[in-house]
């Protein structure tokens, strides 16, 4: 009698099971099968956009990335060199609507310093010193009407072979620099000279190096890791 | 006489299971994501004594220049990881099944002579209670990883947001690590934990699957 009803329940507990498996496994498929959107299959990036509304909801000006003493600078690492050339342009000018600035345009604003982390989406990560404008002050002096009314930055190299999109809101925080100094110096052409983003609340990814053009609209401007698979806001 | 015993509830037999796959995408997504910096390492000095993971391994499994895909994998379904988890811990706090799993003072004592059993060093049989000294603190132990990988990776997810978290951890790379650590202490869990299933034979498996188990009861006296 234990016999036959153990049999029983576990004839129906493996059936159930069974199917269960089953339809994992075809959700699963599912999934991995759908068309992409930026390189990942769509449930995927919709995933990511509601962490995305998440983070944004939750993200605070007033919460600050962490800063170091100048003792935990570390030496410096390259990565990456999308669109920067290995001399600069004694030309460069930083296009902002129908505005072309000079360096000097952007250090008449007041400089700020700062030590803080970088960390580059592939897990490692380097303390920097940066030296430069805060993004907050550039766009009060030579775009408020465009940053008021627009809810995206798009920022790009002169070539436009690297481009980032940026929510307003991350590019608005304090901590958010147009950075000509890295560790005390002039930034290097590796380092994006003359002007680079230095956006401690990102991923390296969005930290461009060798701005062109800043561009604001209300649509999510491309990026070109997001493009590739990556998280659009990629953002701590 | 045989006879059929009440085990295991049915919510933990389901969330026991729906987290068997959960984890397995958790474990794997986290490994396309490690890949991309695969630092760590064993050993004295220079000398690397096991490197976190050697080449073959990667080639093995396939895993190399897959960030982008890891992370998305990683980042949609730790929601649903969290869930299970939390939906476990909800249920055997409210129905008292906790009682059987927390362990208790006599546990780590108990856990000891269940090893020496095991090990086949001692002839004294575990307890024949639900869950023995051993399983009690593994059980509980695992619960807690899971809840330390929640923290570990919300500290290196939201660094800033929650950057008070990252900090009381000892920072972004230590957080890194420390989740990294409770990833390979899911593994090791696993394997000792299949290699028992495998020992306590089918009576024992079939319980977690149907909830019922045959005991042998003394015939009551005529």
């Amino acid at each position: 009698m234990t016999d036959q009803e153990i049999s029983r329940i576990t004839r129906r507990s493996l059936l159930t099971g069974g199917i269960a498996a089953l339809a994992g496994t075809a959700a699963w498929k599912w999934l991995r099968s759908r068309p992409a959107d930026g390189n990942l299959p769509w449930p995927l990036r919709v995933g990511l956009r509601i962490n995305e509304e998440f983070s944004n909801d939750y993200s605070s000006d007033t919460r600050l990335a962490r800063t170091f003493p100048a003792s935990a600078i570390q030496e410096s690492r390259e990565n990456g060199d999308l669109g920067l050339d290995d001399d600069v342009d004694p030309n460069w000018k930083l296009n902002i609507g129908d505005l072309s600035l000079s360096l000097a345009d952007i250090k008449a604003l007041p400089k700020v310093e700062m030590i803080t982390q970088l960390k580059c989406i592939e897990g490692w990560s380097v303390v920097v010193k940066w030296g430069g404008a805060r993004f907050r002050d550039f766009v009060a002096k030579y775009a408020p009407n465009e940053a008021a009314s627009n809810a995206y930055v798009a920022l790009a190299t002169p070539d436009r072979e690297y481009y980032v999109g940026l929510d307003k809101k991350s590019a608005m925080h304090p901590q958010t620099l147009l950075a000509y100094e890295m560790n005390g110096a002039p930034l290097t052409a590796e380092h994006g000279a003359p002007l680079r983003l230095a956006i401690p609340l990102k991923y390296g990814i969005k930290n461009l190096k060798q701005i062109g053009t800043i561009a604001f609209s209300n649509t999510r401007p491309p990026d070109y890791w997001a493009e590739r698979g990556y998280d659009w806001y990629a953002g701590f | 006489m045989k006879q059929l015993e009440a085990k295991h509830p049915r919510a933990i037999r389901w969330l026991h299971w729906i987290n068997f796959p959960l984890l397995t995408i958790m474990l794997w997504s986290g490994l396309l994501i490690y890949w991309a910096n695969g630092i760590y390492s064993i050993g004295i000095g220079r000398f690397s004594l096991i490197h976190f993971f050697p080449n073959w391994f990667y080639d093995l499994l396939g895993v190399d220049h897959r960030l982008a895909e890891g992370m998305a994998w990683h980042f949609v379904f730790m929601w649903l990881f969290a869930i299970n988890g939390l939906v476990y811990v909800i249920y055997t706090a409210v129905s008292g099944e906790w009682r059987y799993l927390v362990p208790n003072r006599n546990s780590f004592r108990e856990a000891i002579q269940v090893m020496l059993h095991d090990l086949h060093l001692s002839k004294k049989e575990p307890p024949p209670r639900k869950f023995n000294g051993a399983q009690q603190i593994a059980y509980t132990s695992i619960i807690v990883m899971g809840a330390g990988s929640i923290v570990t990776g919300l500290a290196i997810w939201k660094s800033v947001q929650f950057g008070w978290l990252t900090y009381l951890l000892g920072g972004y790379e230590a957080a890194r690590l420390e989740h990294f650590l409770l990833a390979a202490g899911y593994v090791l869990f696993f394997g000792i934990h299949i290699a028992q299933v495998l020992r306590a034979g089918w009576n024992n498996l079939r319980s977690m699957i149907t909830g019922y188990e045959v005991v042998s009861v003394k015939e009551a006296a005529e």
